[in-house]
């Protein structure tokens, strides 16, 4: 029996996997990558009217990093599950919701982290005035974690399917709809000049709900995903 | 109770006796739907597709939730029959998601002039939709169908937080949706001879729900153990 105490192994995993992360540099800017074309397509989509562009902003930029979080979900637990580096993980003596955590987090500051470092320079290209990004930066901050959270539920339903792409997203993209509504209308009622800490509040209970649910919910499906 | 034999003989005698309510309160609630129930002074004939639309839209929710207590159940205490009944609703709940979501529109096109609106409620139906679609993806996906009724058990439970979300939606961004007419407490907002029909319909697609979930699930039954003796007894008796 190992005498690894729960707090160094949620710390050691988490290591690993910042470390495997930055060893595939290249795959580490995919999503930040995709995440800027989705915006930029948008503009060239609707017209170059700024104020049409200002309208949309929050939205397309909320909508780009909901997408760029899916493409980037398949990454939380595949190689794990090829490796059989999960199955370690069911006879490990801690909590599996906890180590579950450690790579979700992990997960986020691989995937979440980049969009919300770039989000200031694409709301500036498409118009977001410059009092409001501090909102869209906080909406980021608060609505990114939680997709990550209710992501992996999704992946680890789906990690053993051969063709769980887009079964993933059919499971997944309606469950992070509170998430972008009142993300998207935390901004834009900023834009107007509103305060908003009541749409501020309800995507932090959101962070705290899906922190102390999903890693459970995750825990389980992995069990099934792996009997 | 839980064996799967005991519950294919139960079912089976259940279901006509569901099948022949659900057909009485259909023609009762169509005929006093239709005829009897006065035009609306504001919507003249038209709101009549609410008999409908409102009961579908119910039982769209009530279906969802029905899955969510039977997916906790089967995770809980991992029995058969409540497992079985999960995947059996959830085509019948897409279906009146569906049709909910048909006739809303049909109503909104002589209402609101438009097919479609992005309010609260309707888009919150259109996900309810994709919610039942993905269990039903999901289910089809994993090839043990024990796996994928777990699987899909948890996909109900995490699922069930969309349902307050839709209830609570009306009130929350009220916008071009009529707010609920019916309430448990309270005066009612809808005269007697409106809402008669409009529970009897009520009734009556429950019933539906109770014959056609007992139907489907008895073929799961036959399905799942399909090699076992008393299937294989059943189908020998058939055959003569």
């Amino acid at each position: 029996m190992s005498t690894l105490s729960l707090t160094s192994a949620f710390i050691l995993l988490l290591k690993r996997d910042l470390v495997l992360a930055y060893r595939r540099r290249a795959e580490l800017v995919n999503p930040l990558l995709f995440f800027v074309l989705v915006t930029a397509m948008f503009p060239l989509g609707i017209g170059n009217d700024p104020k049409l562009i200002q309208a949309v902003g929050p939205g397309v930029i909320w909508v780009a990093a909901l997408l760029a979080a899916l493409l980037s979900l398949d990454t939380m637990f595949r190689s794990d599950f090829d490796d059989g580096t999960l199955e370690q993980f069911m006879l490990s003596a801690h909590p599996i919701s906890v180590l579950v955590l450690a790579k979700i987090l992990a997960h986020w500051m691989i995937t979440g982290l980049p969009l919300f470092i770039a989000a200031p320079l694409l709301a500036m290209m498409l118009n977001v005035p410059t009092d409001a990004i501090p909102t869209l930066m906080l909406t980021l901050v608060l609505g990114t974690p939680v997709l990550s959270l209710i992501g992996s539920v999704g992946v680890a339903l789906t990690v053993g399917l051969r063709r769980g792409g887009v079964i993933l997203s059919l499971l997944v993209l309606p469950l992070y709809v509170p998430v972008l509504i009142f993300a998207t209308d935390a901004v834009k009622t900023s834009i107007v000049g509103i305060p908003t800490s009541a749409h501020i509040s309800i995507l932090a209970a959101m962070l705290i709900g899906s922190l102390v649910l999903a890693p459970l919910a995750t825990a389980a499906s992995l069990r099934i995903s792996l009997s | 109770m839980g064996s799967p034999r005991y519950f294919y003989n139960v079912a089976g005698k259940m279901i006509p006796w569901f099948a022949i309510s659900f057909l009485l309160t259909l023609i009762a609630g169509i005929y006093y739907g239709l005829f009897v129930a006065p035009p609306d002074y504001q919507q003249g004939e038209s709101y009549r597709i609410m008999y409908i639309h409102v009961p579908a839209a119910w039982m769209s929710m009530f279906i969802y939730i029905v899955m969510a207590v039977a997916g906790l159940i089967s995770l809980v205490w991992r029995i058969k029959i409540t497992e079985i009944t999960i995947i059996s609703s959830a085509s019948v709940g897409a279906s009146f998601t569906f049709l909910a979501l048909v006739t809303g529109s049909l109503w909104g096109k002589p209402m609101w002039g438009t097919w479609w609106v992005w309010d609260a409620r309707l888009t919150s139906e259109l996900l309810l939709l994709f919610l039942y679609l993905g269990i039903i993806a999901l289910y089809s996906a994993i090839e043990d169908k024990r796996v994928a009724a777990r699987a899909i058990s948890i996909l109900a439970l995490v699922g069930v937080v969309n349902i307050p979300i839709i209830h609570y939606s009306v009130e929350w961004w009220n916008t071009l949706h009529q707010t609920s007419s019916v309430t448990m407490t309270g005066k009612q907002a809808m005269s007697t001879s409106m809402l008669i029909p409009l529970l009897l319909m009520g009734i009556s697609f429950k019933l539906y729900y109770g014959a056609v979930v007992l139907m489907r699930a008895r073929a799961e039954v036959l399905e799942r153990d399909r090699n076992t003796r008393w299937v294989r007894e059943l189908v020998e008796g058939e055959m003569k």
